[in-house]
């Protein structure tokens, strides 16, 4: 099934993958940063990092980011959903200007008009490819149909 | 007492590796996710007829999911990895936007896109954007 127009509820899907990705980046980012030098010699000094608290918010951040990922691929192609989800940079730029009141220079300025550009172009087209029927995946072979399906089969 | 470890900045080869490693990883793990959540089908719509249970039952009984999700984690611990060496200025937007035009390639290829002109205009103004925005 193509789905050209995408649902309110499908966009806020899409916004919370934008959001939570740049936002756990950062997380893991400061967390990382105030650890002392890992090497390959040590690798499980990487496992321990897992469970100190600025990793711990990014891991959750990254978790969300993971669920609502998962959703939009389900309905959507992998080139529609990757270029929406870089739209989360811009709104950490745009955050950090009138939020934070950082100054953004011009080439930043560049880049968040390139990247919503960018989104722009892949939205304006459908969100899936058209395949032939034959080719569709049929969910109701992985899912159990739900008791009222059964009924009406049964009538 | 604890002896502070000297940091030593990576060479340009060794940080190329981290990256590349970052990206191969992403890659593989996006795609072979797509192409896992595709074979299940609309997870809205199983929602809507199997609950929230039946939703999380189709993803978890697919295999290619986990295969997926081995290579997102290996991707996972590759940028940590390159986070304590390099600068997240430098693998953020190296890693990301680089994975865009990796990820527009293989869904191409393995997952049987229609990467029209459309499509590929905006990987590349977004891989070009990403890489302003992060200098």
């Amino acid at each position: 099934m193509a789905h050209s127009r995408l649902s309110a509820r499908q966009y806020m899907i899409l916004g919370l993958v934008a959001l939570c990705a740049p936002l756990g980046d950062t997380c893991l980012s400061r967390g990382m940063s105030s650890l002392p030098g890992i090497t390959l010699a040590h690798p499980a000094t990487l496992i321990a990092a897992v469970f100190t608290p600025w990793i711990g918010v990014g891991i959750a951040l990254l978790i969300g980011f993971f669920a609502s990922y998962l959703t939009a691929l389900s309905w959507a192609d992998l080139t529609f959903v990757l270029p929406a989800t870089a739209f989360g940079n811009v709104i950490v730029a745009l955050l950090a200007r009138f939020w934070l009141q950082e100054p953004i220079s011009l080439e930043r300025w560049a880049g968040v008009v390139l990247i919503t550009v960018g989104v722009g172009f892949v939205a304006q087209g459908p969100s899936l490819t058209e395949r032939p029927a034959a080719e569709a995946p049929d969910f109701h072979e992985v899912a159990e149909p739900s008791i009222e399906l059964k009924q009406e089969h049964l009538r | 007492m604890t002896i502070p470890i000297p940091f030593v900045h990576p060479g340009p080869w060794a940080a190329v590796a981290m990256i590349s490693a970052i990206v191969l990883t992403s890659t593989a793990g996006e795609v072979l996710t797509a192409a896992a959540m595709k074979s299940i089908g609309d997870l809205d719509e199983i929602r809507a007829h199997s609950g929230l249970r039946g939703a999380i039952r189709a993803v978890l009984t697919c295999p290619l999911f986990f295969a997926g999700v081995f290579f997102l984690a290996l991707a996972f611990f590759a940028l940590l990895f390159a986070l304590n060496h390099l600068d997240l200025s430098l693998v953020a937007p190296a890693s990301a936007s680089l994975t865009l035009v990796t990820n527009a390639v293989a869904a191409k290829i393995f997952l049987k896109e229609n990467v029209d002109r459309r499509r590929w205009t905006s990987a590349v103004l977004v891989c070009i954007g990403v890489y302003f925005l992060a200098h």
